[in-house]
């Protein structure tokens, strides 16, 4: 057995958690996230709408197939939801040091240390979720032996991450026949991947970039990290573009941004849903999906305006799931039709998005 | 909604190799299911040891067979609206399917509830499967049907081999294998046209990963994947075969749910309604897959996967077959979130099999495409090494845990692994002791690496350990780690300790008493589906030492009560042990108190958190029995109804100072232990066999010339048998005594005189401080020396003395006096010439308690748990001699499933299930029963081999029958002759060994002219038993229905002679 190195989960009510550490050797502070899914941890870790959280992974045995090589397809990577790792430091029960399979190049420790990322294993996952649960979001540090403490206690959600995470410049995937414009508040490749699949032209935008200027045949709106009140130069944007009316797709911070805009409000919830199994109910059918998930903030149903209405709901807790205008071709999920990870039941929302488009067009 | 308000639910009747308890824990959730909507439910099933035919499941309750035949005649009785068949394993799916292509559902108008008949035959015939997943591009292993052999042989010329072979509509790979090259095909070919009219040859696809997914679909269209599994060993073992872990360890989110996805896929495709099982060969160097099948019931997996995730499957499943959709019903574990969703699991589960091979004569240990083992545990752990080290712990073959186990012997270490066999996990730790590679043992057994990887830490850790010799000097990190990885303190007694056998209990306390000390305890986690995502009240718990902290409080009140369950299914301890452990919860449950249960087998009703107030998934052993009861401080441990595991906890737990619910642990112990019970008996006057304690050779035979032969030789604290042998002769009593002593050091080997053609009787009965309360006497249909897990058993007793009867009465209340019986307890007696002596006492509920429990209708085990928990307890005020009726309980045997095994009865038990019901006679009650457990009324021809005199003069009345009746006798040479003295015409058919005489038995049986056969061994000699092994097995392997027993055959014919199918009542249990 390799010599160890202590590592400390420390919460900030006071709660510690000792265990070792397989990651980077520097500590860090942020605000302590968990995710519920059983497979998925390279898509996870590089999912920016977790840009700044440390992420508690409850599923145990982690690290078990390795990191995927960085292979590159569309100027995307193949095996990644972006092009680094987007967590600040990674908490897990127990870390494969041996990993095997086919396509790993390398072991998640590597990954982490070459990433510059913290990661302790050794802890119970599964108190520390049902701390957070109970207590609601929380700041913590995680601490290595060795290296300086953080002093404080960092909250990520008082600064702009979707200005942090966003592209900078324009970028055009594909030469496909509709052209889509993807607001990229911390966009994951897999929709852009989604896209691409459906015979479109990508082009994706930083979040305050005024779209409207370009022709476009619908607009996408990405996922991303932090509080959707950060957002109001998308928000603004999005007011225009629905003046536009061309079909506008929102995905999880996306359908928050699509519902302020329509004068909604958004509100933190309780318990967060950061999982692969959230089952979600299209409004007066009875068609119940499941869903890969990962916010904590929820649009209020109530406050919808009388064009809109809710498209889709929790069926644990009948929170909203999504938005849909009455008779224009604009709608959003709280969910992630594009998976990675997580099933993939509800990518035909993709289809239905190109339907849109070609509908409108053939007006 | 269609309204329905009365449905027919088949079971799949007594356990069997490839279907076992886990279709009582279906069916017992699927009647619940039912009645919660109030629909009136009726139940076909044979199995009276199970929980879903008690009282207050189904509203009426058939013990008939499940074929066609009956469940017609029960339907045209009951005339229910609607049926189910996905919740008794294949035994009811083909019932079903029969009775649907003979319009037998359509004529009584008889709804099939859940997934259509369509669909299920175009899963069960391949080559409509095949077809049917072509149609939506997933790929499927290349395979074709074929009729005969030559063809059969022609389609694996074009695929290449290896190929494997499949027979179509049969349960767990029954007549399936691999074939190298064209002589083993055709052998294999052979054999597997006797069980099914189809084959299916297709390309091997050895190595490659093993995966499932359980699917869930609803009548809108919804569909969910609720646990998927991987196995640890490769493809080409059978599922039921192999080691499995849940969910999968290897797979990346893209390959899991591009599985999940086809799933999904496939279930919409056939249109599955309720609950299905895919099964896939993943390449382990790429994303390649194959389907390779699907199972359109609840399966054995759909039971292991409702335990590893807490998703109740069948209950669910039979809601959405009544037309409920997945997001109208709720998570039963939350209870307020919806049953519309995926569990997530925040543990790994390691389900291992249970193999009991050594028990039969002849059979091979080598694994493969077909089932062999009997039951299962599984083990709940937060990494890989606790679960897998908990898991070997469970399966209670001697081991404890991966590592610090007795060495096996083994000649050639690396065929050793290459081979599958029940043991090969044990030959990895020795190769991985020895120096091999990972990549080298993963060459030799295709094992994935990360299981090997997984498995060599917890050989590290060993080599780390060893190197202290006390407690004292181990840091506490290493021994945190140790306990983290599954090390049990017997492990470490072993390791750091350096201990012998014979002072291992003391030194595991040693530990124990060290690391409490120090803190190092485990903690109880609750299995919740959702990883603690929502707040869960669950009750569905589990022992874990990679924890901080307890999930729930321990109320400390005295009204908690723990029941100790019977662990994996085995021979000689098997779902009757369930019912006994269910019933006790009921009864405290019913009294106000808190039932715990600590079980962890998969296959049962007492695992389902439903049934109790706490229920531990986890380990009976003494340590964590001891860990559970230092939380919960118990008033009281039951473990009198878990058959033997618990029995041999008693005393244990009591010099811990566990207070023992009924009879004191001191007086379990006479009754255990032999040297005791013996002088108690014979201070008692009561006469019992001959009997010496074995030291040594010289000291046996001056016994064995004193007795005479054949004796019987047996280890102390028995198992069904275990490692227990009748002898005729020197030579045999010299090699099994050697046999005898590596079985078991710690205790004593006896050598009992073996008395021939005497009777054997049971008692079941209830004491209360030494008084008899309730008693039920029932007889073997076959003399002693047939296991009583193996006999025929007939209650009320019909054919035994008033004064037999009397005396028997008065020998149990001597003892349950003598021993101050407070519970339930069992005794075996020996009657010949109206001398009676004790053959065995057990101070605890016996397999046949639910038995006469629901023959007579009275239930010992609510009275027995009254008794323990000090309630008050009257004589029930009913008697064996008011029953107008008889109930007989026969032994199934899965002697097909065993190859090579010799199907004959010894003290040996090797039964795996049994049935049991009542009749207006003994001789319906009989045909019942045996029909019940595969038996068939032979249509033409019996072939008669009937052994010594004796069993010819038995066997000479049914002949008489037979011949009156216009069957064809076919004989063996003596036997046709005695026949011919006595006026019965046989035909004489020569021996296999002889296939000059023609016509030969061994043509006869293959070419299906023959009916029934009956093959009576002289002896249990090695000489006698080889010489008509030939014809047993034949017998077995081309489907034939065989009876090795005179007296058996002299019941079975006589009833079939005597009795039409009209004579045959159709009465529900409440009927009678």
């Amino acid at each position: 057995m390799s010599i160890k190195k202590f590592a400390n989960l420390v919460l900030e009510d006071g709660s510690a958690f000792e265990g070792y550490s397989f990651g980077a050797t520097q500590s860090v502070s942020g605000e302590i996230v968990f995710n519920t899914a059983m497979t998925g941890y390279p898509e996870s870790l590089t999912d920016p709408s977790y840009s700044g959280q440390i992420l508690v992974i409850t599923y145990p045995l982690i690290g078990n197939y390795g990191v995927p090589p960085t292979d590159k397809e569309d100027g995307l990577l193949n095996f990644f939801e972006s092009d680094k790792i987007h967590i600040k430091g990674l908490v897990i029960s127990d870390y494969s040091f041996k990993y095997s399979h086919w396509n790993a190049v390398k072991s998640l420790a590597d990954w982490l240390k070459e990433s510059d990322i913290p990661g302790i294993y050794g802890v119970d996952t599964r108190n520390i979720t049902q701390i957070i649960r109970e207590r609601g979001a929380m700041l913590g540090k995680l601490i290595i032996e060795g290296s300086e403490a953080p002093k404080e206690f960092h909250n990520q959600n008082k600064d702009n991450l979707v200005a942090a995470v966003s592209t900078k410049e324009i970028l055009t995937y594909g030469q496909g026949k509709h052209k889509v414009v993807l607001v990229d508040c911390g966009c994951k490749n897999n929709i852009i991947r989604c896209l691409l699949k459906r015979d479109t032209t990508v082009i994706r935008v930083p979040w305050d970039y005024d779209f409207t200027q370009i022709d476009y045949d619908g607009v996408m709106l990405s996922n991303g990290p932090g509080d959707p009140q950060m957002c109001k130069a998308t928000v603004t944007n999005i007011k225009k573009a629905m003046e536009i009316g061309k079909p506008i797709f929102g995905i999880c911070l996306g359908n928050q941004l699509l519902s302020i805009a329509t004068g909604a409000s958004t509100y933190k919830l309780k318990y967060g849903h950061r999982s692969h199994n959230q089952p979600v109910l299209e409004v007066g059918t009875n068609s119940a999906l499941i869903t890969s998930q990962n916010h904590g903030f929820a649009v209020d149903n109530d406050t919808l305006n009388d064009e809109w209405e809710p498209y889709f709901i929790n069926l644990n807790d009948g929170t909203n799931e999504g938005i849909r205008h009455k008779s224009k071709p604009f709608f959003s999920v709280q969910f992630h039709p594009e998976a990675t990870g997580g099933p993939t039941d509800t990518e035909f929302l993709f289809d239905k998005f190109i339907e849109q488009i070609k509908n409108a067009k053939n007006k | 909604m269609q309204k329905i308000n009365k449905v027919i639910l088949l079971g799949s009747g007594a356990l069997k190799i490839g279907e076992a308890g886990e279709f009582d824990y279906s069916g017992s959730q699927a009647l619940k299911a039912l009645k919660e909507e109030g629909i009136y439910t009726v139940l076909i099933n044979p199995n009276i040891a199970t929980v879903q035919t008690s009282e207050n499941i189904a509203d009426r309750v058939y013990f008939l067979p499940v074929t066609p035949e009956y469940v017609e005649d029960v339907i045209a009785k009951e005339r229910p609206e609607g049926i189910l068949l996905a919740f008794g394993g294949q035994t009811a799916l083909n019932c079903g399917v029969k009775l649907y292509q003979s319009g037998v559902l359509e004529k009584y108008n008889v709804k099939v509830l859940g997934t259509p008949v369509q669909a299920i035959i175009d899963t069960e015939d391949r080559e409509k499967f095949v077809q049917k997943l072509d149609q939506i591009n997933v790929k499927t292993i290349k395979s074709e049907a074929v009729t005969n052999v030559e063809d059969a042989k022609q389609v694996a010329k074009e695929l290449g081999y290896p190929v494997i072979v499949r027979a179509a509509y049969t349960l767990g790979g029954l007549g399936s294998g691999f074939a190298d090259n064209e002589d083993e095909l055709d052998a294999l070919a052979k054999k597997a046209f006797s069980y099914s009219p189809q084959l299916l040859v297709e390309k091997s696809l050895k190595g490659w990963k093993e995966i499932e997914y359980e699917v869930v679909r609803d009548k809108y269209d919804n569909c969910i994947t609720v646990c998927n599994m991987e196995n640890f060993d490769p493809l080409g073992i059978h599922t039921g075969e192999s080691i499995v872990v849940a969910p999968s360890q290897t797979l990346t989110n893209s390959e899991y749910h591009k599985l999940r996805e086809l799933a999904i896929k496939i279930i919409r495709h056939i249109g599955i309604v309720g609950e299905c099982n895919v099964q896939y060969a993943l390449d382990p160097n790429s994303e390649d897959y194959r389907v390779i099948e699907v199972n359109a019931r609840l399966s054995r997996s759909s039971a292991l996967a409702s335990k590893a995730t807490g998703y109740p499957l069948a209950f669910i499943a039979a809601k959405l077959g009544l037309g409920f959709g997945l997001h109208e019903l709720k998570n039963s574990i939350t209870k307020y979130t919806t049953a519309c969703f995926e569990p997530a699991l925040d543990y790994i589960v390691c389900k291992i099999p249970r193999w009991d091979l050594s028990k039969f004569k002849g059979v091979s240990h080598e694994l493969g495409s077909s089932m062999k083992s009997v039951g299962e545990v599984m083990a709940i752990g937060r990494n890989f090494e606790e679960a897998i080290q908990k898991g070997l712990r469970m399966i209670g073959q001697g081991m404890h845990g991966f590592v610090a186990n007795k060495e096996l012997a083994v000649d050639n270490i690396e065929e050793a692994l290459r081979t599958p066999t029940d043991k090969r996990i044990f030959f990895i730790a020795q190769a991985l002791k020895k120096g091999y590679s990972i990549d080298k043992i993963h060459e030799l057994t295709k094992i994935d690496k990360w299981f090997l990887d997984k498995l060599e830490n917890i050989i590290l850790l060993e080599q780390t350990l060893e190197k202290y010799d006390d407690i004292d000097d181990v840091p506490d990190e290493l021994l945190w780690e140790a306990k983290r990885r599954g090390f049990s303190d017997f492990q470490l007694a072993r390791t750091v300790l350096k201990s012998e056998d014979r002072n291992i209990e003391n030194k595991m306390f040693r530990i124990r008493t060290h690391r409490k000390a120090r803190g190092i305890v485990p903690v109880v986690k609750q299995i919740d589906t959702l990883a603690a995502e929502y707040p869960a009240m669950t009750n569905y718990l589990y022992v874990t030492y990679n924890g901080a902290t307890n999930d729930i409080d321990f109320p400390q009140d005295n009204k908690s009560i723990i029941v100790l369950g019977s662990g994996a299914y085995r021979i000689g301890s098997s779902v009757e042990f369930d019912w006994c452990g269910v019933n006790a919860i009921h009864t405290i449950r019913e009294n106000g108190m808190r039932a715990i249960m600590i079980n962890y087998n998969p296959e049962t009703v007492s695992t389902d958190y439903d049934v109790c107030d706490r229920l531990y998934f986890d380990e009976l052993t003494l340590e964590r029995v001891l860990d559970i009861t230092d939380l919960e401080s118990p008033k009281g441990v039951i473990v009198s109804t878990g058959g033997q595991i618990p029995n041999n906890l008693a005393m244990r737990l009591h010099n811990q100072r566990v207070p023992i619910l009924g009879t004191s642990a001191e007086n379990i112990d006479r009754a255990e232990d032999r040297h005791k019970f013996s002088s108690m008996l014979d201070s008692l006057g009561i006469d019992q066999p001959r009997w010496q304690e074995l030291t040594s050779m010289e000291d046996i035979y001056n016994f064995v010339d004193h007795v005479g032969f054949p004796v019987l030789i047996r280890p102390s604290y028995v198992l069904s048998g275990a490692a227990m042998n009748v002898v005729s002769n020197k030579e045999e009593l010299k090699h099994f005594l050697e046999l005898a002593t590596n079985v078991s050091k710690q205790y004593p080997v006896v050598v009992s005189e073996f008395v021939e053609n005497a009777k054997e009787i049971e008692m079941d009965a209830v004491a209360k401080d030494g008084e008899v309360l309730l008693y039920a006497i029932s007889e073997h249909v076959e003399f002693a020396g047939v296991h009583s897990g193996d006999a025929t058993i007939v209650f009320p007793a019909q054919k035994l003395y008033n004064e037999t009867i009397r005396r028997i009465k008065k020998i149990s209340r001597q003892i349950a006096e003598a021993l101050n019986i407070s519970g339930p307890f069992n005794m075996q007696l020996l009657a010949k010439d109206n001398e009676i002596k004790v053959i065995e006492c057990n101070l605890r509920a016996s397999r046949s308690f639910p038995f006469v429990s629901k023959v007579l209708k009275v239930n010992f085990i609510d009275l027995a748990t009254r008794v323990m928990l000090g309630l008050p307890a009257e004589k029930p005020n009913k008697s064996a001699f008011d029953l107008d009726y008889v109930g007989v309980k026969a032994p199934q045997f899965s002697f097909s499933r065993l190859q090579k095994a010799d199907p004959v009865l010894g003290v040996e038990m090797a039964s795996t299930g049994e049935v049991g019901c009542i009749g207006e006679d003994y001789y319906e009650a009989i045909l019942k029963a045996m029909l019940s457990v595969g038996y068939k009324i032979p249509a033409r021809s019996v072939l008669l081999s009937t052994g010594d005199t004796r069993s010819k003069i038995e066997m000479l009345k049914p002949a008489q029958l037979l011949m009156q009746k216009g069957f064809t006798i076919y004989a063996t040479k003596g036997t046709a002759k005695f026949l011919e003295d006595h006026g019965i015409k046989a035909t004489v058919l020569g021996w296999p060994d002889q296939r000059e005489q023609q016509p030969n038995t061994l043509d006869y049986i293959k070419e299906d002219k023959i009916d029934l056969v009956v093959n009576i061994p002289k002896n249990l000699s090695k000489d006698e038993l080889n010489n008509d092994y030939t014809i047993r097995r034949s017998a077995i392997d081309f489907n034939i229905p065989l009876i090795t027993n005179a007296r058996l055959a002299n019941a079975f014919i006589t009833a079939f002679c005597r009795l039409e199918k009209k004579d045959i009542q159709i009465k529900s249990w409440n009927e009678y």
